[in-house]
Formats: C-alpha cells, sequence, structure tokens
C-alpha cells in the first residue's frame, strides 16, 4: 500500500491499527465526537500525598497509558522520579505518551522497555540513545509519532486516552492550581500540558513549591487534578532553557538567515499586521535579528508571533513590533519571565496552537513560518525524524502543523559536514512538500513550482540566487557524491502520523 | 596587467587552507576574491594536506565570479616550490608572495611560475601574481615591487608582521600605518595595479573595523583583506557608491553614449567638456553600484 507522498506503508500494522494512508494537506470540515475523561468528584480540603509511590500505587495499573510534558526539556526531574517508582513496583505493558521525550529521560524509558514497563510510545520525537535502540528494534509494537497539534486531536479523539498523567510544575496549591512562571524550575506556558490535564481521567501535579491557596494565575486548574505531590526539586533551571538559544556568529547560518529575511520581507505577506513564527536554533535567532532590523526600516509591526517563543521575540513585543504573542512553550528564561509580565503575551495550548480537527487553530491564521530539515527532497518532502544513518534522532514537534502557514520557509544547509541536506528522496517524509513553499540554503533559495504566485516575488531579490530543486539537490551531490542506499530490515519500528492521524511513513529498523 | 586591474577588488577574503568545510563554502559569501592560506594558517604538520586539499578544491568547487587567489609559502621555505607548481597546475588566477621585500624576489616568482605553466601546459601568462608587503624594507621597495613584472596585479600590506618589524603594533587610530598604507598606495597607483589594505582582526570592535575601513576607502584603497565572511558586507557597505554618485556616475555615461552615436570625439557635458578622469571614475562608480545591486546590468535603479 502506498500513500499520496509514495511512500510505501505496511499493510498489516495499517489495518491492525486501523491506519488511512495519508492524502492531502486539505482537512475539510469534518464533524468529529470528542472524548472526556473519567471525573472522580471530590470535596476534601486538600490533594495532598505523601509520596511519589503512593500516588503510584494509588493510579497505575498494569496496561495503562500515562503521559508526561518535556517543557522541563534536558532539565526534566519528574519523569525519571516518577518512572523510577513505577518500574520498581514491577507495573507492565504501559502505553507512554508524553508530548516529547528529551535526552535527559532516555535512559530511562530504555529500562522501561527491557523491563517490559512500557510496551508502546507515541511522542513527538526522540533522540539520542532511546532513538538508537527503538531503531534497532528493541521496542515490540511501532512507536507514534505525532505533531504538537496532532496529539492534541489524537487526545481530544480518544486515539489517546491518558489514564494517569503526571504533570511537573514549578509552583501549584495544595488543590492544584499551577502555572509555569513562578518557583525555581520557570519555563513559562505550560501549553502541551494543558491539553493531558483537561483530558486524563487521574491527573497528579508534582512540585517543588507548595502555594498558598488559592494559587493565581491557574493555567492549570483544581477542577482538573486529583493529586499533588511535594518533592524536592522538579527540575534543574540551568538546562531547561534551550542550549540552542543563543545568537550564531557562524557566518554560514547567518547568511541563511539573512536570506530566509530576505524571502519573508520580499514576499506579500510582509506588511502591517502580518504573523509569523520562528522556532529555536541559531539560525532561527538570527532570522528574527534580521526580521526585527526590516521591521523597524518598513514601519511594520506583526499581528502576533506564534509557537515556541525566545526572548528575542519577546523583546519585539516590549519594543512594540509584535502585538501579540500566541505561546505555547518557552524556550529561554526571558521568554518563560516575559509572559509572567505582559499580559500580551498569551498562553495557549496545543489545541488552540494547531489541532487540525478544530474550530479554528492558530496556525491557520499564520502569515509565515520558519523550520529547519534534516533532509528535503526534490519533492520538496521533509523530514525531520531520521538521520543520514536511518536512526531515529527528532521530533515532529510544530513542524506538519506550522507548515500549513502561508509562506513556509525550510531554511538549512545544502550539505552538513560530508551529508547532503537535499536529497533526490528524503529517508522519511515528515512534512509533505506540498505544504512546503520555499527552501533557503546558503547557495541560493528554491520555490515550491506549485508555488507561481511567488516565483515573481521572490525570483529577482539581489543577491539571492534561485534554482529549481533538482539544481541544489544535483548541486549538493557534486560536493559530497552519493551515499550508499540505507539498509533496513522488514520491520517496522515507527509510524509517523500526519497531522489529520493518517500515515505519512513508516520508520523501518535499520540493518547493521 | 591592464585587462585585469579594472576589476573590482573591494574584498580579499582569507580561507584557511587546511579546513574542508570552510574551503567548501568560501564561495556562497560573495567575496571579490577568495584567499586560500597555505601559509601562516596551516602548520608544518598540515602543509602537503593543505596544498593537496586547496588543489583538489580549485578542480572541483565552483566559486563563480570570484577572484582565485593562493598564498603560498615564502621562498625561504621547502614548501615553494610545490606550491607553485601544484596552483598552477590547479589554474589558480593568482599567486600571493608572503614577505615580499625586493623586486627581484618578484621576478624570481614570476619565472618559477612560468616554468610551471610550461610544465603544466598551462596558457603563458594566465597565472598573476601579487605581492603582500610585511616589513620595513619591503614598504620602501614597494615602487619597485609594485612595477616588476607585467603579471602584478596587486599589492598588499600586511600590517602584523610590518608593525613589530617597526617595533610598535597596531593602534585604533592607524597612524603607525599611515606611511605604509601611502607607500604601498603609490606604488600600486604607479604601477596600475591594485592596492589591499591590511586585515582587522577583532570581529567584536564592528565599530573599528568601520573607522578603519573608511579610512582607506577615503585614501583610495581597491579594499581590504578580511579575515572572517562577516567583514563581507561592511566592506561593501563603505564602498557603495551614494545616489548622487549614481545620477553624475549616469550622467556621465549618458554623454559618452551621446558623443558615440554622433561620432563626435569629444565627449561633453552640461556644455563642459568630460575630462577622462571624470570617465573613468563614472565607470567605477557605475560597476560599484551594480556590485552592490543597486543598478541593474542597464544602469537601471534597483530596489534595494
Amino acid at each position: 500500500m502506498k500513500n499520496n507522498v509514495d511512500r510505501e506503508l505496511p499493510e498489516d500494522l495499517m489495518s491492525s491499527l486501523n491506519y488511512q494512508p495519508y492524502e492531502t494537506t486539505e482537512i475539510g470540515n469534518p464533524e468529529i465526537q470528542r472524548v472526556a475523561p473519567v471525573v472522580r468528584a471530590q470535596t476534601g480540603d486538600d490533594k495532598l500525598v505523601d509520596s511519589i509511590e503512593d500516588v503510584v500505587k494509588a493510579t497505575v495499573k498494569d496496561g495503562m497509558t500515562i503521559s508526561f510534558h518535556h517543557h522541563f526539556r534536558n532539565g526534566d526531574f519528574v519523569f525519571n522520579k516518577v518512572m523510577r517508582v513505577i518500574i520498581d513496583a514491577g507495573i507492565k505493558d504501559l502505553t507512554l505518551a508524553p508530548s516529547s521525550l528529551t535526552g535527559v529521560m532516555n535512559d530511562m524509558v530504555v529500562e522501561a522497555i527491557k523491563a517490559g514497563t512500557v510496551t508502546n510510545i507515541t511522542s513527538s520525537g526522540m533522540r539520542g540513545s532511546l532513538g538508537d535502540f527503538v531503531s534497532h528494534g528493541n521496542l515490540k509494537n511501532p512507536v507514534i509519532f505525532r505533531s504538537h497539534g496532532n496529539r492534541a486531536r489524537a487526545i481530544e479523539h480518544g486515539d489517546i486516552k491518558i489514564d494517569v498523567a503526571f504533570l511537573g510544575v514549578p509552583n501549584a496549591d495544595k488543590l492544584g492550581n499551577a502555572n509555569g512562571m513562578e518557583g525555581k524550575a520557570v519555563f513559562g506556558s505550560l501549553g502541551y500540558a494543558l491539553m493531558d490535564a483537561q483530558y486524563a481521567n487521574k491527573v497528579v501535579l508534582l512540585t517543588d513549591n507548595l502555594m498558598p491557596y488559592p494559587n493565581t494565575p491557574a493555567s492549570i486548574k483544581q477542577t482538573q487534578v486529583d493529586y499533588v505531590v511535594e518533592v524536592d526539586q522538579v527540575g534543574d533551571p540551568e538546562k531547561i532553557g534551550s542550549g540552542a538559544t543563543r545568537f550564531t556568529k557562524d557566518p554560514k547560518e547567518l547568511k541563511i538567515a539573512e536570506t530566509v529575511n530576505n524571502v519573508i520581507t520580499h514576499s506579500p505577506y510582509f506588511k502591517d499586521g502580518f504573523s509569523f513564527q520562528t522556532g529555536s536554533g541559531g539560525a532561527a535567532l538570527a532570522v528574527t535579528r534580521y526580521l526585527r532590523q526590516s521591521m523597524l526600516d518598513n514601519q511594520i509591526k506583526a499581528s502576533f508571533a506564534l509557537g515556541g517563543i525566545t526572548k528575542p521575540t519577546t523583546d519585539m513585543l516590549k519594543e512594540g513590533l509584535i502585538d501579540r504573542v500566541m505561546d505555547v512553550q518557552d524556550f529561554d528564561k526571558g521568554a518563560a519571565d516575559s509572559m509572567h509580565t505582559d499580559p500580551r503575551q498569551q498562553e495557549i495550548d496545543a489545541s488552540w496552537y494547531a489541532d487540525p480537527d478544530n474550530k479554528g487553530a492558530m496556525v491557520d491564521q499564520l502569515d509565515v513560518v520558519i523550520l529547519s530539515a534534516l533532509e528535503i527532497d526534490t519533492k520538496f518532502n521533509v523530514n525531520v525524524m531520521t538521520g543520514s544513518d536511518g536512526v531515529i534522532r527528532g521530533a515532529i514537534g510544530g513542524h506538519q502543523d506550522a507548515a500549513t502557514a502561508k509562506l513556509t520557509i525550510i531554511s538549512a544547509p545544502l550539505v552538513r559536514g560530508r551529508i547532503a541536506t537535499v536529497v533526490p528522496d528524503v529517508t522519511t517524509v515528515v512534512t509533505p512538500g506540498d505544504s512546503i513553499d520555499v527552501l533557503v540554503t546558503e547557495y541560493g533559495i528554491a520555490i515550491n513550482p506549485k508555488r507561481t504566485d511567488l516565483i515573481d516575488a521572490l525570483g529577482h531579490i539581489a543577491g539571492v540566487p534561485v534554482f529549481t530543486i533538482e539544481e541544489l539537490q544535483k548541486l549538493a551531490a557534486s560536493k559530497v557524491g552519493n551515499a550508499k542506499p540505507l539498509e533496513f530490515t522488514d520491520r517496522t519500528v515507527a509510524m509517523i502520523e500526519y497531522r489529520d492521524g493518517t500515515i505519512i511513513d513508516a520508520v523501518k529498523e535499520v540493518k547493521d | 596587467m591592464a585587462e585585469t586591474t579594472e576589476r573590482l577588488r573591494r574584498t580579499m577574503m582569507f580561507v584557511p587552507g587546511n579546513n574542508p568545510a570552510m574551503v567548501k563554502d568560501a564561495g556562497i559569501y560573495g567575496a571579490d576574491s577568495i584567499m586560500f592560506d597555505l601559509e601562516d594558517a596551516v602548520s608544518m604538520a598540515e602543509k602537503d594536506a593543505a596544498r593537496a586539499l586547496v588543489y583538489e578544491a580549485l578542480q572541483t568547487q565552483d566559486y563563480g565570479d570570484a577572484e582565485l587567489v593562493v598564498r603560498i609559502n615564502g621562498d625561504d621555505t621547502p614548501y615553494y616550490h610545490n606550491d607553485i607548481k601544484a596552483m598552477v597546475k590547479a589554474g589558480i588566477d593568482v599567486i600571493r608572495l608572503p614577505k615580499t621585500e625586493t623586486a627581484d624576489m618578484i621576478t624570481t616568482l614570476v619565472a618559477d611560475v612560468a616554468a610551471a605553466e610550461k610544465e603544466f601546459g598551462r596558457e603563458e601568462g594566465s597565472t598573476h601574481v601579487m605581492a603582500a608587503i610585511e616589513s620595513a624594507k619591503g614598504v620602501l621597495n614597494a615602487p619597485a615591487i609594485a612595477a616588476a613584472s607585467d603579471r602584478m596585479i596587486g599589492i598588499a600590506l600586511s600590517a602584523e608582521d610590518y608593525t613589530t618589524d617597526m617595533k610598535t603594533h597596531r593602534y585604533p587610530d592607524g597612524a603607525e600605518l599611515e606611511f605604509a598604507r601611502n607607500m604601498v598606495l603609490h606604488s600600486a597607483r604607479a604601477a596600475g595595479i591594485a592596492a589591499f589594505d591590511t586585515v582587522f582582526t577583532n570581529m567584536d570592535d564592528t565599530e573599528g573595523f568601520y573607522r578603519e575601513t573608511k579610512h582607506i576607502h577615503q585614501l583610495g584603497f581597491d579594499g581590504k583583506s578580511l579575515v572572517n565572511p562577516r567583514q563581507i558586507a561592511m566592506v561593501n557597505d563603505v564602498y557603495q557608491p551614494t545616489e548622487k554618485e549614481i545620477a553624475n556616475a549616469r550622467n556621465v555615461i549618458n554623454a559618452i553614449e551621446e558623443a558615440r552615436i554622433k561620432g563626435s570625439g569629444v565627449i561633453s557635458m552640461n556644455g563642459q567638456m568630460v575630462d577622462r578622469p571624470v570617465v573613468l571614475r563614472a565607470e567605477r562608480v557605475m560597476r560599484l553600484a551594480k556590485a552592490s545591486n543597486l543598478v541593474d546590468e542597464e544602469g537601471n535603479d534597483l530596489e534595494k
């Protein structure tokens, strides 16, 4: 069975997991019956539990689905504390359904798989030793990868039915009113965790900062929370801020960023009231800096910035260059602090951000987005999941979701070291080429031929050569040669959902 | 030398010859000249590897319109002859001789280059040379060095060694370089070749870089040697002609065209005769305007 991006899908899994192949980026107007959580009413004076052991004992049973958020990123202490207790309790056959898995969780997940504690995983992504472990066929059931918007959709549909959500927060009161903005380990927006708080049957908050009741502003509310556990430390503040949020001095990254900015400012979308999403990473921050200058020069203001937020973006909010920041996640402390002090920085949940089966998500209103790629092929399909060795080392994040913007720009070097980024066929299709409009490399840009309207606007920018994507692919190959095809077994280790829940690709076990 | 003197040489970017990633990417920054370094940037242990890397890159990589220069090791090193042979064989545009102190050094270099051209079947005279002046002796001999050969396309001041030789060091105001700069510049102009100013190494001092670049632009240098691609845009910014300069230059060019159509030997504008220096300056302004993407190939205004 092949889908619309020409990917061979495993028939047995497609049928046993009741999947449809990916067809189109169009969502249409489906009518959806959402699910609702089981609520156990309580009227007591507090929900405090003495220990993680006690709360695990009270809530987690074999075969359940448990969830976590990844807002602490690599400073997360909650995941490992809870999983340690669950593994030691001998619980088996769990489905792990976090918003994503960060590096600090890898070893614990591997241990949980080996112990039989975890037998299914759905996540935005995984990297490092865990990606390697899964890619070598060590998890019996395929991992299901979902974008942030799609996770919200899947939770609302009941495709992900969370029995217990363990949510770490930097503050909470005894009944469960909590936010991400105050305390030692602040991360700002609780965007992804808000889905779990709303839909999980049991919601457990873990905090190292018990606040007087009632604790406001409350992002997670006491109406949603079953238990509150006080722990010594929920996270390491030093490691919450993504290390990638420095401003780059790399001349190649700067050149790409400058070209991205050129593409944005020459596009028809660069006008007063436009909206944009840049994400994190050195090049994205550099784009923000160039864009800021262009907005000042042209006296253009943005109506909103969306998605994962960094300090350069919140600085533009303070400067009056951006009217609202719609914030599902903060990548650094500056952005997190800004949410606390500036009411124009709105915390949004993953559904509001990017859920396709919604009465309207923010991404539908997005004009410009800059996204990255591990690989992009001559059909403009993008891979952000598997590396040049075929091993899982990435995350969908909001890639598929934000790519629905009116102008979707992929910013990527033509080659990385001796590895081509622009290839004839990506190893894994994550985001379909139909939603990609422009590729920006250090050598020049390629415009998706389906966007004939952009060719006039972007075809004659001074100092920005335009290539066909085939030309860029050949240029890459002429620099680094053609790699030997990767070898995989027939075994499927992961299924990649498109944001509508259809299957866009499958990841096979690597053959060493 | 005549055909190459009019080329724009605002930016000559150093690229360490032993760094594959930088050698591969050297073409993407829009430098007027790319200078692969086999000399000071490369440790003794890597001399052969760097030479081989640059040789291969010259065979396989497309550097667009950039002028390709290589800084070879000096004639007092065992690498000198192999550097010349490999680079001539690879078809390099320009060989830059470091620590040039006498016209004889250029004469010797040119003889070695000519021999290599013959050995590898390269067109005679196709390999140009330039000299880097790095000492008091070199500065005092600059007029003879600049005029030493028809293959000479330029002469560059290298201030680090020079200031050491002069028992001083570099200061923000550059007073210690004023004599050397003027000697190098005058020697270049007298010989009809290009003059390159020295590198500015502190990447965090943007203001100082602009100050120095504006100064050497005012003196009349063709451009500057650069250590970082991020400096290219700043130099181009300084060398970019003003709107008024472009408008004037366009009037001169139109007057030339008018004279050509009329078949008149005398070019006149607003009733005044246009001198040759004015024509040359106008042509240079239009070349700079095109390179700065201010006008198109026909000289019409482009959106910035």
